[in-house]
């Protein structure tokens, strides 16, 4: 099946990105900033899985909060599913006056803070996941200028999410059966060559790239 | 008289344009419904929303909740098997609290006008814009007075097809009041003229909303800190843009409750001349 136009570019280029590892110590660093400038109690980005219709949580700033990582939710209920499908950012304080607002998180973090600021990850017109902020200080109140930073903040850590998904999708297409695939496979094998195999293989390459463009023209 | 007037005249049809002919003048003779000066006394004095009907598009609303009391009327729009929207008796309620906030906003301003709620979120996020646009669509053709949207969809394919509902909206009389987006990005339907859209100033007062002079946004209401109904009788501390609209919207339906003929256009041009800013220049 041949792979959708620019996937085989963004899977070569996915050769010289970052790692998954990488990937999630950029989003682990997002949180820890984010739960740092805003004096939080703990951060999280959750990033919205569109095949099962799902949000996941991809890093927390929490030591204890770190078996959270890779859970599950339904997209569309609760907070983060409202700031996510509304694609508007919430902020909630004192929300342990409700029973069932504090049951229904409790439930899906294991932990009941006493506010909430919630935030659309966008890129463009696409929404990517959610930030959330647990349990900033109270301070006597909140400040459309918090609000304004949150949205800032917001747009940074929603490019490290689009990098992120672009490089997944790369690195699917690469582990694949189309054209990207049997690319890679020929990368690796040429990654396998030595010195003087290696010069006549890379020779080869470029007469193939040379005939494969003259055929296009 | 051409041949085709005449024919339109004998069967006492108006012309099929968008023109007025000379002897028809009369017959659309408008008494002007606007005092000499208009004030909050004569917009919304002794007003109680009596009489209008305001719907809540959002997450739904959580019916008997005290800061909200009894809804005339509930449906969640879904996508059928045929990826056509239809609307059903929604029997869930509030899939989140944030509709139940709105809902009592309103409810705080105008206490006497019928709430219904129209829940166009939590039936999956894939396909929650074409449920929006739904939900939208379904409140207008029911002809609500004033219609509460605290949200927007950044999605350009439903930004020009919302655009043509806030259209037929203003021009069927509905009253749309929509959030502006708190964060920099382009999103619908706050952006249209034909919409009264809102955003947010730090002052404690619902009753104090002030015109904007450098729009898309036209108004600010209270959003920040405000004391808001939530799930299960509750209440939570909210900060929002979403919690500024239902402020103007309950003000809307205030208006229309005293003087109920009056239009979208003429609606926005009184919530201009009674905001805090236009009213009371010098804090008077």
């Amino acid at each position: 099946m041949p792979d959708e136009p620019g996937r085989l570019e963004a899977a070569v280029a996915a050769g010289v990105l970052a790692s998954e590892e990488e990937f999630a110590r950029l989003l682990r660093s997002i949180v820890e900033v984010a739960r740092a400038i805003f004096g939080a109690k703990a951060s999280s980005i959750l990033l919205f899985d569109e095949e099962t219709d799902e949000l996941v949580f991809a890093a927390v700033a929490s030591e204890s909060e770190q078996s959270l990582v890779g859970r599950r939710m339904p997209s569309s209920t609760g907070i983060a599913g409202w700031v996510l499908s509304s694609r508007t950012p919430l902020v909630l304080d004192d929300v342990r006056n409700d029973p069932r607002f504090a049951r229904d998180v409790a439930e899906r973090t294991g932990y009941v803070p006493q506010g909430l600021m919630a935030v659309p990850l966008l890129d463009d017109e696409r929404v990517l996941g959610v930030l959330q902020v647990l349990d900033r200080p109270q301070r006597s109140r909140f400040s459309l200028q918090e609000m304004e930073l949150l949205g800032l903040f917001a747009n940074q850590a929603a490019i490290a999410l689009s990098l992120l998904t672009s490089a997944r999708t790369a690195r699917a297409a690469l582990a694949g059966e189309g054209d990207v695939a049997a690319v890679a496979r020929l990368a690796a094998a040429l990654d396998r060559l030595e010195d003087d195999g290696r010069g006549a293989a890379v020779s080869l390459l470029g007469s193939l790239a040379d005939l494969l463009g003259r055929a296009r023209d | 008289m051409s041949e085709v007037a005449a024919l339109a005249a004998e069967h006492e049809e108006p012309l099929p344009a968008w023109s007025l002919p000379r002897d028809a003048t009369q017959r659309i003779a408008i008494a002007n419904p606007l005092p000499e000066r208009v004030d909050r006394e004569w917009a919304i004095g002794g007003a109680t929303g009596s009489g209008v009907r305001v719907c809540i598009l959002d997450s739904g609303v959580e019916a008997g909740h005290p800061l909200v009391g009894d809804l005339a009327g509930a449906v969640s729009i879904a996508i059928d098997e045929n990826g056509d929207p239809v609307a059903e008796e929604d029997a869930e309620g509030d899939l989140c609290g944030h509709g139940t906030a709105c809902a009592g906003v309103v409810r705080a301003i105008a206490p006497e006008a019928e709430i219904h709620s129209v829940r166009v979120l939590g039936a999956g996020f894939t396909g929650s814009g074409k449920v929006l646009l739904a939900g939208l669509r379904w409140a207008v053709a029911q002809g609500y007075d004033v219609v509460n949207m605290s949200l927007s969809t950044t999605k350009r394919q439903f930004g020009e097809l919302l655009h043509d509902v806030a259209d037929t909206a203003y021009f069927n009389g509905t009253v749309l009041v929509a959030s502006a987006h708190n964060m920099p990005v382009e999103s619908f339907p706050w952006r249209f003229s034909s919409v009264v859209s809102v955003g947010s100033h730090e002052e404690d007062d619902p009753l104090v909303w002030y015109a904007n002079p450098d729009p898309p946004v036209e108004f600010f209401a209270r959003g920040v800190d405000v004391d808001v109904a939530w799930l299960g009788g509750g209440t939570i501390r909210a900060t929002g843009n979403s919690f500024a609209t239902p402020c103007i919207s309950g003000v809307a339906a205030l208006i229309l409750s005293k003087h109920p003929a009056l239009t979208p256009f003429q609606v926005k041009t009184i919530l201009y001349l009674t905001s805090t800013n236009v009213a009371e220049p010098h804090g008077a």
